[in-house]
């Protein structure tokens, strides 16, 4: 009975898991194939031969007729990873005292600052999008990185979830070092980053995937090819080049992988922190 | 002010100015031109803008495009919810079990959709549903059912695109699951047990209660998802068949951003944010009275 059991619940999980994996699997493999090879049938499930061709297509810029062709794929690889390193880093940088400051100093209006930032989590940030649009049209920031970067530094999660983690920390520590003539900054930075580490790495893969995966302001704000992050680019092209399978999918590798290997990497990070960030008041 | 207060205050007001320079003064800005006529015109010369009362929502509502995103965004949270939860609890039910092995694996396998770009993704599955040469028509036609043009039928369009959405988004929730379920009182699953309670009673009585909160939280969370889709539909179907794809944002994104009626954009978003308070005041006051939060 017990056997029999574990027979059904073990077949479940590996089917679940196969299910959930075989979109990813067949992006890759049919981004190696041949270009045309994915729209014959019967479709085929493996290359008829491993090809790089496009990837080549995909990412070398070259020239037809005379003039200079590229689905600025690279551009926007750079563009992404510098949009979201930068995003991290000024998100981390602002947040992160700040989830302090809520949680361990005292001082008049800290209550009232937390209580409106849980309710500020309510409204969807697409509503700030199109004054936020006019504003940035008037301080030149349209098409620029900053525009880009700036709304995600509204780290209202980022603040709450610091914060949380921050609770669970007893107050011992602090005021010890406070007794011995330690300043704010220095009780900061020697005492409750060290104890902070494992939740700024989460909050800083939080922050980066944020930034990565974004599309709708992106989407708002560039409006220059050269200026787009991955997930614009491949939108852009897939609305063009919608029978290019092959093509597609190498686009496709290209925008997920970075963002999947860094997940693998840090996953115990990632799933502790989801747990552990539970945003309550 | 005490040398923890000038600290305090350090630490907070980057952070408090920015939020309320992007986020909380163009929400608020937002709220105005929604009584607005801001457009293409006002764009060139500010001269041209116009309070205008309650007009951009009278004109949204005699706009039945308008209804259309509003039945189609309400038939992805109708329909969504309780798949992605569904999927999530399934899941999570199933990691739980003493009988399974390998647990972290699958939780990592299981949870990976959702760390990827939903763009690049859904350009995966836009290929994946293609009618001739797609491979969930080829699984249909390998057991012997007929072809479906997922995304080329109205009827379909919506449910194509839940299953994407469902694929992508169910680990996070089973994540969470999972740890409520591991609180779950063994205790009281063994006496029921003693009790002679079978597999579903135990569940509906012991397990169900215990998760209740965290179910109640996540379907607050996904219902205010589902009301946000855009990315989908923009890269798989255009908003199309037949505008049958067409959400609020979308429709709030070409309203703003491809005819330039920032105002009436704004009142679209502002019916947005309502639906979305109404469903957390909802489901809050629902958890209340049946004494889960």
């Amino acid at each position: 009975m017990k056997h029999r059991r574990a027979i059904i619940t073990n077949t479940l999980v590996v089917a679940l898991g196969l299910l959930t994996i075989a979109p990813l699997a067949y992006m890759v493999i049919v981004s190696f194939m041949p270009r045309g090879e994915s729209g014959t049938l019967p479709i085929p499930l493996w290359p008829s031969r491993w090809s790089l061709e496009n990837y080549h297509e995909l990412l070398v810029r070259r020239q037809i007729d005379g003039a200079w062709f590229d689905y600025r794929i690279l551009p926007a690889l750079k563009n992404s990873i510098g949009v979201a390193a930068l995003s991290t880093l000024f998100g981390l940088l602002l947040t992160v005292p700040a989830g302090y400051a809520l949680a361990k100093l005292r001082f008049r209006g800290r209550e009232r600052v937390v209580q409106l930032l849980i309710a500020a989590l309510v409204v969807p940030g697409q509503v700030a999008m199109l004054p936020l649009f006019l504003i940035f049209r008037q301080l030149g920031l349209v098409n620029s990185y900053a525009g880009v970067i700036l709304p995600g530094l509204a780290g209202i999660f980022g603040v709450l979830f610091v914060r949380q983690a921050m609770l669970a920390i007893p107050d011992e520590l602090i005021d010890a070092a406070r007794m011995d003539g330690a300043g704010e900054g220095r009780i900061f930075v020697s005492i409750v980053l060290p104890l902070l580490t494992p939740i700024v790495i989460t909050l800083a893969l939080f922050l980066f995937l944020g930034s990565w995966n974004d599309f709708l302001w992106p989407l708002i704000v560039l409006a220059d090819q050269h200026r787009y992050t991955l997930p614009v680019a491949v939108a852009a092209i897939a609305r063009e080049h919608a029978a290019d399978g092959e093509l597609m999918m190498a686009a496709s590798v290209v925008t997920t992988m970075p963002v999947l290997l860094l997940f693998l990497a840090l996953q115990r990070f990632y799933l502790t922190g989801l747990l552990g960030g539970g945003v309550k008041g | 002010m005490t040398r923890e207060t000038r600290a305090a205050w350090g630490f907070t007001a980057p952070v408090l100015t920015i939020i309320v320079a992007v986020f909380v003064l163009p929400t608020l800005l937002a709220m105005a031109m929604a009584f607005t006529d801001y457009s293409i015109y006002a764009l060139a010369d500010p001269r041209n803008l116009h309070f205008t009362g309650v007009n951009n929502f009278t004109t949204l509502f005699a706009t039945p495009l308008f209804w259309r995103a509003i039945g189609n965004t309400l038939l992805f949270a109708l329909l969504g919810v309780p798949m992605a939860i569904g999927a999530s609890l399934f899941a999570a039910l199933l990691l739980n079990d003493a009988t399974v092995r390998w647990k972290p694996l699958w939780r990592v396998v299981l949870f990976a959709p959702f760390v990827t770009s939903v763009v690049a993704t859904a350009v995966v599955w836009r290929f994946l549903f293609n009618t001739r040469f797609g491979l969930i028509n080829q699984a249909l036609g390998a057991v012997g059912l007929p072809g479906i043009d997922w995304l080329g039928d109205p009827n379909t369009s919506i449910p194509a695109i839940l299953i994407f959405v469902t694929w992508k988004i169910f680990g996070y929730n089973m994540v969470v699951f999972t740890a409520a379920l591991a609180a779950v009182p063994q205790d009281l699953m063994e006496a029921a047990r003693l009790d002679g309670a079978g597999r579903w009673t135990r569940f509906r009585h012991v397990t169900l209660p215990a998760i209740g909160p965290t179910l109640v939280l996540a379907g607050v969370m996904s219902v205010a998802g589902f009301l946000q889709i855009f990315a989908e539909p923009y890269v798989m179907t255009l908003g199309g068949p037949a505008q049958s794809t067409t959400t609020i944002l979308y429709f709030m994104f070409d309203e703003g951003f491809k005819w330039w009626n920032l105002g009436q954009a704004s009142a679209v978003a502002l019916v947005l944010f309502l639906m979305i308070l109404a469903v957390t005041l909802l489901q809050t006051r629902i958890a209340r009275r049946n004494e889960w939060l």
